[in-house]
């Protein structure tokens, strides 16, 4: 790890200015990611910024729903009774990740910014276009079977590896921003980027860019009967998706009024498709109905060798998840 | 009692580096004060620093729970945990569990279910089935397995891991 100077923010304002003048300069929040990428010298900035004391770990009712604040860490968030009660979704993926001491760490903040885990983004030794822009992509022909298998470019196959965002992405959060020009609102589905031939950018944020809470929509109560977070893995726990599928169901008796799916582990940014969700909308809870969608979730997926079962593991995924959450099995 | 460490600057290559940070940390009930490199980790800290060997270094990355101490009475991986960062925290480590010669009701079951072979990992999986117990939330020997499997065993003494925690879990309180 190289050596870095520390300050401590005072305010969200001078913070972003400090990061928006010294672009070598970084904000840590749970460090779990940041340092980790630090100590394997793929992240070395020359300055940290502790956003951890600024007061942005509340979680509290608003006119628009729920608001995360950032600074509140992932088991906070699991376990609040209104997350529970509300969105029991995001507690369902969030307790699908990482293991009990890292989520009483992570921030809900730092969770939309954790980087990739595909292997050669880790490896100083090979090429890697999101790590090092131009020198190559070595997972393409490499060993994949963590990459993506819908809207990859040439350029970068790597998947967002959060469990967290992909509920956020079915409940249709919105992410509240402050930089050192302003603040804005960043709708969930504009926040990641597909890699396009920039895949050293994950998401559309300015690097000053502070996100200060996550606003889970009132409306997304209507999810909360009818969900499930399916997440498949090498092993039982604490590992990464392979393929994990947000389903959610309003219901009214046995059709369909809205569906939201939401697919981790096959993309840059978590897979969403209003086409393939809008299938489902006055439809019965049926498996054909089911395997429409996933077909239509799927169009146009590739496979990269090592990865390639990841499509067909993706549409039974997907079938199931449906089934389960008009089931009400979680 | 104030302990002061501080890290000695390595010839001149020290110039250039960023000043050490002064921070307060009580471990394990005793306040000290400390200059810490903003790069140093607590798990580096704590063993290189104060002598604390007990907390252990499996993997470095979070990935193994070897690390685990609380903050605050929280669990947490003490290698991807800047020391800086946790100024004026409560520090437990596994030589902080036990009052005198009575060992913690978890250090017991531990010994009572043989839940170890190297005893590596220990440290971490006593201090995190502490912070399980504090957080109120495994009920089943099915919780304890999920919610420890933030603690890798090599040895695999999983079955007397569990076996501990469970009676552990019964047996205390929670913010014992
Ligand atoms: C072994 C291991 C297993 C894991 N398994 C899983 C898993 O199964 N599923 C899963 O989803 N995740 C998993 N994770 C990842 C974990 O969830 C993330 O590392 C964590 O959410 C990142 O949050 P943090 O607060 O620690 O971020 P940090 O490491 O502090 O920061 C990450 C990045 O975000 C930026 N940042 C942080 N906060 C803000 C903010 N408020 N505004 C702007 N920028 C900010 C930082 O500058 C940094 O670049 C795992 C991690 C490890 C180490
Ligand atoms: S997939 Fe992306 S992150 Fe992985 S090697 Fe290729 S460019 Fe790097
Ligand atoms: S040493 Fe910290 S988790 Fe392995
Ligand atoms: S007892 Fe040897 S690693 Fe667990």
């Amino acid at each position: 790890m190289n050596s870095f100077s520390y300050t401590r923010a005072q305010a969200v304002e001078t913070a972003a200015r400090e990061v928006s003048t010294n672009h070598t300069a970084k904000f840590i929040a749970g460090g779990t990611n940041l340092l980790d990428l630090m100590k394997e010298n793929v992240e070395r900035p020359t300055r940290l910024v502790d956003l951890t004391r600024l007061p942005l770990n509340q979680i509290e009712d608003t006119d628009k729903g729920l608001r995360l604040g950032a600074l509140a860490t992932n088991a906070n968030t699991a376990y609040d009774e209104r997350v529970e009660e509300r969105y029991p979704l995001l507690s369902k993926a969030i307790l699908a990740g990482a293991s009990a001491q890292l989520r009483n760490m992570a921030t809900d903040g730092g969770n939309l910014f954790q980087r990739t885990r595909c292997y050669y983004f880790y490896d100083l030794a090979t090429p890697c276009n999101k790590r090092e822009p131009g020198s190559g992509c070595s997972a393409i022909t490499g060993y994949n079977r963590v990459c993506g298998i819908l809207g990859t470019s040439e350029s970068c196959i790597a998947t967002h590896p959060s469990d967290m965002c992909v509920a956020l992405a079915a409940l249709k959060a919105t992410v509240n921003v402050t930089g050192a020009t302003g603040e804005r609102t960043v709708e969930f589905a504009d926040f990641h980027r597909l890699p396009g031939n920039e895949p050293e950018r994950d998401n559309n944020l300015k690097p000053d860019e502070i996100v200060t809470s996550i606003d889970l929509p009132a409306d997304g109560e209507r999810f909360a009967k009818n969900f499930t977070y399916l997440k498949l893995r090498d092993r039982a726990s604490y590992a990464f998706a392979l393929v994990s599928v947000a389903a959610a169901l309003d219901m009214d008796g046995d059709t369909i009024k809205e569906a939201r799916v939401a697919l981790g582990g096959v993309a840059h940014k978590p897979w969403r498709k209003a086409e393939a969700e809008d299938l489902l909308k006055g439809q019965a809870a049926t498996k054909v109905n089911f395997e429409r969608v996933a077909a239509s979730l799927l169009e146009g997926a590739k496979g990269y060798g090592s990865n390639t079962f990841k499509i067909e593991l993706a549409k039974r995924a997907i079938v199931r998840a449906l089934t389960m959450a008009a089931n009400g099995q979680h | 009692m104030s302990t002061k460490v501080t890290q000695e600057p390595v010839g001149d290559v020290a110039v250039a580096l960023p000043p050490l940070e002064q921070i307060t940390l009580t471990i394990n009930g005793v306040t000290k004060r400390l200059q810490v490199a903003p790069w140093t980790s607590l798990l580096d800290l704590l063993r290189e620093y104060l002598d604390l060997t007990g907390t252990k270094k499996g993997c470095d990355h979070g990935q193994c729970g070897a690390c685990t101490v609380l903050v605050d009475g929280t669990r947490i991986n003490s290698c991807l945990t800047l020391a800086v960062m946790k100024d004026g925290s409560e520090i437990t480590t596994v030589e902080g569990l036990s009052k005198g010669d009575e060992l913690h009701p978890v250090q017991e079951a531990f010994i009572e279910h043989d839940a170890f072979q190297c005893g590596y990992c220990t440290p971490g999986q006593i201090c995190s089935a502490v912070g399980l117990i504090n957080e109120g939330k495994a009920k089943t020997a099915d919780d304890i397995r999920e919610l420890m499997s933030g603690n890798i065993c090599r040895c695999g003494a999983y079955v007397g891991i569990v076996a501990a925690v469970e009676e552990a879990l019964h047996k205390c309180q929670p913010n014992q």
